[in-house]
C-alpha cells in the first residue's frame, strides 16, 4: 500500500498516463485529418454550389460538385484596390488566419466596424461562375459578421450585372437553433434571390428590417424572435458591400 | 475481490454456476436501475447542462446521447482496468485524463463521419468531459468493480441519460418546430399549414420545464424518489 502511494509511484502513474492519453488522441486525430479535412471542403463547396445556383435540382455528391467546380473559378481581391490579383498563392492562403495577422489585415476602427469583425484581410477570395463564353454569369462574395450569440460566415452571391441578388447562405454559425439559426431557412433565404444589392447610382440599396417587408420592397424581411441576428446579418452585407468591402471590386469589374 | 479470489481458488461447477448467476443478476442491476429507478438526469440531477443545450431537436439528442453512452462505457472499463494501479492521491485527474482523452476522440470521430451533426453539436460534445454523471461513476463505481460491471454500469447509466435527452428532444422539437427527425409532422402557419410553434420550446429554459415535469411525474409513479422530509 505505501508502494502505491509513494511519490515515486505517483509520477510513474502520472507520466505513463499521459504518454498513453496524448498517443490515443493524436493517433486518432492524425488518422482522421483526412476524412475531417474532406468534410470541410466538401461542406465549403456545397455551400458555394448552394448560393451561385448551380445546383438546384443536382443530388450534392463529391462528382457532382467536381463537375459544377469546372465552371467556378476563385479569385483573389485586393479589397483596398479592388483589383484582382494574378499568380495569387491559393495554396498557402487561409482567409482565417490571415484576418487574424496583422501583416495581412487591417483593424477597423469603431466607426469602421459595423459588422463587429475587429479585423479585415487585405486579401479576400471571391468565386466567379463563368459562362461557355468566359463572362461572369455571378460572383461569390465571403461575408461575415457578428449576430447575437457568434461571428456567422457566408456567402453572398450576385448575378452577372454586379447588381442584383442571386442568393445567401451561412456556413458556420452559432446562433440559437430555431430562432437566429432560421438564417440556414431555404424559405427565408429565397427571400434574397431578385434583390436589388445597389441602386443606380451604386449606394447600397438593400436591407434587413423588423417585420414584414411590404411586396415589391427592396428589403429582406427580419425573423421573428431573431431581432438581433437579422440586425447582424443586416450589417455584414452593409459592411461587406461598402467601401472597406467589395464595393471597389464591384465598381472596377461589372460597373464600367 | 477477496470473494473473487477464494473463489477462483476452489470452486465446484455448481457454485460457479451460482456465482454465474449471481454477477448476471448484478449486471442486470447495473443496466436497468439507471434507467428509472435510478436515473442520472431525474434521480440524481446530473448532466442537465448538456440536457438543456443539445435537446432542441431529436437528431442531436440522439447522437448526444450516443457519444455519452460511448465515453461512459469506455471510461467504466478503462478506468476499471487500471482501478487498483491508481495511488488515490491523483486518481481525480487520473479519471480526468482519461475521460477527455476518449471525449476529444469522440468529437474528432463525429467530425470526421456525422459533420452536419457535429456542427450542430458544437461544443458540447467536448463538454461531455465536464458532464457529472461520467466522472460519477468512474469515481463511484468503476473504481470499486470489476470491468464488465462497470460496464454494464456504463451503459445502463448512459440509456438512463439518454432516454431523458430523447425524451426532451421530442418534445421540444414537435412542439418548437413541429418536426420529429427533420420531418415535417405539423405544418406550420408559415408554410400554409395549421401549426403556430412555441418559439420558446426551442430555447433552453423550455428543457427546464420538461425535465421538471418529467422528475414530477417520475415521482408520483414511484413515491421512493421522493427526498426525506
Amino acid at each position: 500500500m505505501a508502494g502505491k502511494e509513494s511519490p515515486r509511484r505517483i509520477l510513474v502513474t502520472a507520466f505513463v498516463l499521459s504518454i498513453a492519453c496524448s498517443l490515443f488522441v493524436s493517433i486518432a486525430a492524425v488518422a482522421l485529418a483526412e476524412a475531417q479535412d474532406v468534410n470541410k471542403l466538401f461542406d465549403k463547396q456545397r455551400n458555394i454550389a448552394t448560393v451561385s445556383g448551380l445546383s438546384e435540382g443536382v443530388a450534392m455528391t463529391v462528382e457532382s460538385l467536381r463537375e459544377i467546380f469546372t465552371q467556378i473559378v476563385p479569385r483573389a481581391v485586393d479589397l483596398d484596390s479592388g483589383e484582382i490579383l494574378s499568380d495569387f498563392d491559393f495554396e498557402n492562403y487561409d482567409e482565417r488566419s490571415a484576418s487574424r495577422d496583422p501583416e495581412l489585415s487591417m483593424k477597423l476602427s469603431r466607426s469602421q466596424d459595423i459588422a463587429s469583425i475587429k479585423r479585415r484581410e487585405h486579401v479576400s477570395l471571391i468565386y466567379e461562375v463563368l459562362g461557355d463564353a468566359g463572362d461572369i454569369q455571378a460572383v461569390i462574395l465571403p461575408i461575415r459578421g457578428y449576430g447575437l450569440w457568434s461571428t456567422l460566415h457566408g456567402f453572398l452571391a450576385l448575378e452577372g450585372d454586379g447588381k442584383t441578388i442571386l442568393g445567401i447562405t451561412f456556413f458556420e454559425h452559432g446562433e440559437t437553433a430555431g430562432l437566429g439559426g432560421e438564417v440556414d431557412n431555404p424559405k427565408w433565404k429565397s427571400l434574397w434571390k431578385g434583390k436589388s444589392a445597389y441602386d443606380d447610382q451604386g449606394n447600397i440599396a438593400i436591407s434587413v428590417i423588423k417585420g414584414a417587408a411590404a411586396p415589391g420592397a427592396n428589403a429582406i424581411d427580419g425573423i421573428s424572435g431573431a431581432t438581433l441576428t437579422a440586425r447582424g446579418v443586416d450589417n455584414m452585407i452593409k459592411f461587406w458591400l461598402g467601401e472597406l468591402g467589395f464595393a471597389k471590386y464591384i465598381e472596377k469589374n461589372f460597373r464600367s | 475481490m477477496n470473494v473473487e479470489q477464494s473463489a477462483a481458488l476452489n470452486i465446484s461447477a455448481e457454485e460457479k454456476k451460482r456465482l454465474g448467476k449471481g454477477e448476471r443478476r448484478i449486471w442486470k442491476k447495473n443496466l436497468f436501475l439507471p434507467i428509472l429507478d435510478n436515473n442520472p438526469i431525474a434521480l440524481q440531477i446530473l448532466g442537465i447542462c448538456s440536457a438543456l443545450a443539445v435537446t432542441t431537436n431529436l437528431k442531436t439528442s440522439f447522437v448526444m446521447s450516443i457519444a455519452v453512452i460511448v465515453v461512459l462505457c469506455c471510461s467504466n472499463v478503462l478506468i476499471s482496468l487500471i482501478r487498483s494501479q491508481i495511488p488515490s492521491a491523483i486518481r481525480i485527474i487520473v479519471q480526468m485524463a482519461v475521460i477527455s482523452s476518449l471525449v476529444v476522440v469522440t468529437d474528432q470521430v463525429l467530425k470526421a463521419y456525422l459533420f452536419d451533426i457535429s456542427k450542430q453539436l458544437s461544443v458540447f460534445v467536448g463538454l461531455i468531459i465536464t458532464n457529472c454523471i461520467i466522472m460519477g461513476r468512474a469515481e463511484g463505481y468503476a473504481m470499486q468493480n470489476s470491468p464488465l460491471r462497470s460496464f454494464f454500469d456504463g451503459l445502463g447509466n448512459g440509456i438512463g441519460y439518454g432516454i431523458v435527452l430523447l425524451m426532451v428532444g421530442f418534445v421540444r422539437e414537435l412542439f418548437g418546430a413541429g418536426k420529429l427527425f427533420g420531418f415535417q409532422v405539423l405544418p406550420l402557419v408559415s408554410e400554409g399549414g395549421w401549426y403556430q410553434p412555441n418559439g420558446l420550446m426551442l430555447l433552453s429554459p423550455s428543457a427546464f420545464f420538461l425535465i421538471g415535469i418529467l422528475i414530477w411525474i417520475l415521482r408520483v409513479v414511484k413515491p421512493d424518489q421522493n427526498e426525506a422530509e
